[in-house]
């Protein structure tokens, strides 16, 4: 783990992007999130890790409140996204999710041409006046997904046809057109090759200077070559958040020391 | 020796082969299984299956040709005299079996030895009233040539009996001697019994293929026998149609082929918004308690039978129209009408897309809709831009399967729409669609080797293209225009 020292920290000067406290999940009668509290900076690419089963994939979901699309799911406590609290009746999940973007962790383009993957977002929230600006902001978000080059000449082919690496950036590039101010990415890269895994790290990297980005993952190496914080979830409890070189080099939390050395998880 | 005699025997001879292959394998392998190739029910089912599928397959065949060979030995005895007036072959031919058969029930009851009937003479006997004793009533008295081919026709179906057990007894015999002897340990048992009953599973799909073409052949000549009486240029392109008795119809296929299309498109127009709204709802709004009861609930719509929807249209759904709509608007003073007769077959309808549909929305996998509610999209938008349209190619599967049922319904639009075969634009008017007629047409008093009767052939076979083009034009466009998941 060399290269932790070579990424750049310089953190101290953002302002908190989303800010959540107590927060709790239930999913019927589990208690899979157990009053989490958690600053998520802006500008900044923040990775969760830990074992399986630990919440951490269910606390991301409740971030753009994903997780009332379950029926058995409760969330409890408050999760404020620019001091206003999304759990708030009077939020709209939708225009939520259009300020907190989502990449799954299968890529999951839908079946329709490239471009209209990319347009879909721009379309339904009417932020293109007219094609010309639409066929801007389509580039635009390919060039910045890393993957403009790769399909520039074939935009109306399927976007289910492209490879398992290109359809996850086209993902992403679909999740950039509708400019959010958050990205949340649910293990963007386990469906991917070490290529692929690789161009999309080095994305996630350009795109932290436009957005804050939240990244679930499993690699501890991945969290450690991307993310400038870390947080550790077990069994539903947050254990240390922190800088990732301090999370990586100096735990706090002997349960933390466990998991990075491999004894746990 | 009686046919289901023979069936056991040869299925007897199935199980002894049965057992007798398990015990010479074991037998071969020194009570070692392991040593087999296969599982020792393998060796006991391959014999089986050659002791008895060959031999009862030839029983089959036998019994559908016999009949034909001995008829036509038979019948070549009649004179073209011993056929009375108005009369022809195939009646003589069946009171030749029936005198046959009397004359076996003469002598299983003693009445008559086998000797007396060698010698029996129509000039010498009453025949016809010795028949007539057990139960066989003849119109007229019997002619010498007509008691020969009887007695011909009895003497060659016993010897066909016997020739027949003879040769399927032989062909298991043979079945069972051949499989058995080629048993040993090494013998792949359960590849050949693997291909023997795939091949059973191939002969069971080639049944509905060829049922399928028997279909297609019976129409196409009763069609080309329809079109040597009749013009085809006059069914094709006539606007009228109008059967006589006494010939001079005009049979033009328009009036029918209008109504028809109608008819189902007002159908259509019922079912298919219906349909998709109810499938929409249930597979993406509706709770799982809802949709378990509600789902059957509404395919019980597609398990009435379509009579009741007819006595529905005649009675309810008719006089209605005619009352609130047809009258004040001036449409019409009928309550058999297309609209009638097509919104009775959309409410029947309705369950084809409303339940097809629904499997296959929820068949869409649910990481497109979380993609697309991880953009900010909602519920409807999700499902109009997303959701619908990577399920279009099974929907229009669906809208097809109902509208090739609207097409074919018949029940409905005899008591909703009348039998009045017109062209016209009115929907509150009486009209009549193809299957209406073919059935009014086959049964007619008219004879049946005239045109009006021979019509409804020509009429199904139309029916029969009609659907094949819809169905190869769906298909074309759902290649065009499917957005594919997966």
């Amino acid at each position: 783990m060399d290269d932790l020292r070579i990424v750049e920290r310089d953190v101290n000067t953002h302002t908190n992007k989303i800010t959540a406290r107590g927060v709790d999940v239930f999913y019927g009668g589990s208690h899979a999130i157990k009053g989490v509290d958690v600053d998520i900076l802006d500008n900044t690419v923040t990775a969760f890790i830990g074992p399986s089963g630990c919440g951490k994939s269910t606390f991301l979901r409740c971030l753009n409140r994903m997780n009332d699309t379950i029926d058995i799911c409760r969330v409890k406590g408050e999760i404020l996204l620019d001091g206003e609290n999304i759990y708030n009746p009077k939020v709209d999940p939708v225009q939520l999710r259009a300020k907190v973007g989502m990449v799954f962790q299968k890529p999951n383009p839908f079946p329709k041409s490239i471009y209209d993957n990319v347009a879909y977002g721009p379309k339904i929230h009417g932020l293109t006046r007219n094609k010309a600006e639409l066929d801007e902001v389509v580039e635009t978000s390919l060039r910045k997904a890393a993957i403009w080059n790769e399909v520039k000449d074939r935009l109306q082919a399927p976007g289910t046809g492209l490879s398992g690496g290109q359809q996850q950036r086209l993902c992403i590039a679909r999740a950039i057109a509708t400019s959010p101010e958050v990205l949340l990415m649910d293990e963007p890269c386990s469906a991917l090759d070490p290529i692929a895994t690789a161009q999309v790290e080095e994305l996630i990297d350009e795109l932290r200077a436009q957005f804050s980005v939240v990244i679930v993952t499993h690699s501890m190496q991945q969290a450690a070559r991307v993310s400038q914080r870390t947080a550790f979830f077990h069994l539903g409890n947050l254990v240390e958040y922190g800088e990732t070189g301090q999370i990586f080099t100096a735990p706090k939390d002997p349960r933390t020391e466990s998991y990075i050395t491999g004894r746990i998880g | 020796m009686s046919l289901s005699l023979l069936i056991l025997i040869v299925l007897a001879l199935g199980v002894a082969g049965y057992a007798l292959a398990r015990a010479r394998v074991t037998a071969q392998a020194n009570g070692d299984r392991r040593r087999l190739h296969s599982l020792i029910g393998y060796y006991g089912h391959t014999v089986f299956l050659f002791a008895t599928v060959p031999a009862l397959l030839l029983l089959g065949a036998w019994l559908l040709l016999q009949p034909v060979v001995i008829d036509g030995r038979v019948s070549s005895m009649l004179q073209p005299g011993d056929i009375p007036e108005g009369g022809s072959l195939s009646l003589v031919m069946s009171d030749v079996r029936r005198i046959a058969n009397g004359l076996d029930t003469l002598v299983a009851q003693g009445q008559l030895t086998e000797a007396a009937l060698t010698t029996l003479r129509t000039e010498t006997a009453d025949v016809r009233g010795q028949l007539g004793s057990v139960g066989i009533a003849l119109g007229s008295d019997v002619q010498t040539n007509v008691l020969e081919a009887a007695k011909a026709y009895r003497g060659q179906q016993g010897t066909a009996q016997a020739v027949m057990a003879a040769v399927v007894l032989l062909a298991s015999v043979l079945g069972l001697a051949l499989s058995y002897k080629r048993l040993s340990p090494d013998f792949r048992a359960r590849n050949v019994f693997e291909s023997f009953v795939k091949a059973l599973l191939i002969a069971s799909s080639m049944v509905a293929v060829l049922t399928t073409f028997g279909i297609l052949f019976s129409m196409l000549f009763e069609s080309i026998h329809f079109f040597q009486l009749y013009p085809a240029k006059e069914f094709f392109f006539s606007l009228t149609w109008n059967p006589q008795f006494r010939g001079g119809s005009s049979l033009g296929i328009w009036p029918l082929l209008w109504g028809t299309l109608y008819v189902s498109f007002v159908a259509l127009l019922v079912a298919v918004p219906i349909g998709l709204m109810i499938a929409i709802y249930l597979s993406e709004y509706a709770s799982k308690r809802l949709r378990t009861f509600a789902k059957p609930a509404i395919e019980i719509l597609a398990g009435i039978p379509t009579i009741v929807y007819g006595l529905f249209a005649l009675i309810t759904v008719g006089p209605f129209l005619r009352d609130y709509f047809a009258q004040p608007l001036g449409l019409g003073t009928s309550s058999s009408s297309v609209m009638t007769a097509g919104l009775v077959m959309g409410i029947m309808l309705i369950p084809f897309v409303s339940s097809l549909s629904d499997d296959i929305i929820s068949a869409v996998p649910q990481s497109l809709r979380d993609g697309s509610f991880g953009l900010g999209a909602t519920q409807s938008e999700t499902i109009r831009k997303v959701v619908f349209p990577a399920a279009l190619p099974g929907i229009v599967g669906a809208v097809l399967l109902a509208a090739s049922r609207a097409i074919g319904e018949t029940m409905i639009v005899v008591m909703g729409a009348g039998a009045a075969a017109k062209l016209g634009l009115n929907p509150f008017e009486a009209m009549t669609t193809i299957t209406v007629k073919i059935v009014s047409q086959l049964t007619g008093d008219t004879e049946f080797a005239s045109p009006e009767t021979l019509v409804a052939f020509a009429l199904g076979m139309m029916l029969f293209f009609f659907t094949l083009a819809l169905n190869v034009i769906a298909l074309i466009v759902v290649r065009k225009y499917r957005e594919q998941y997966e």
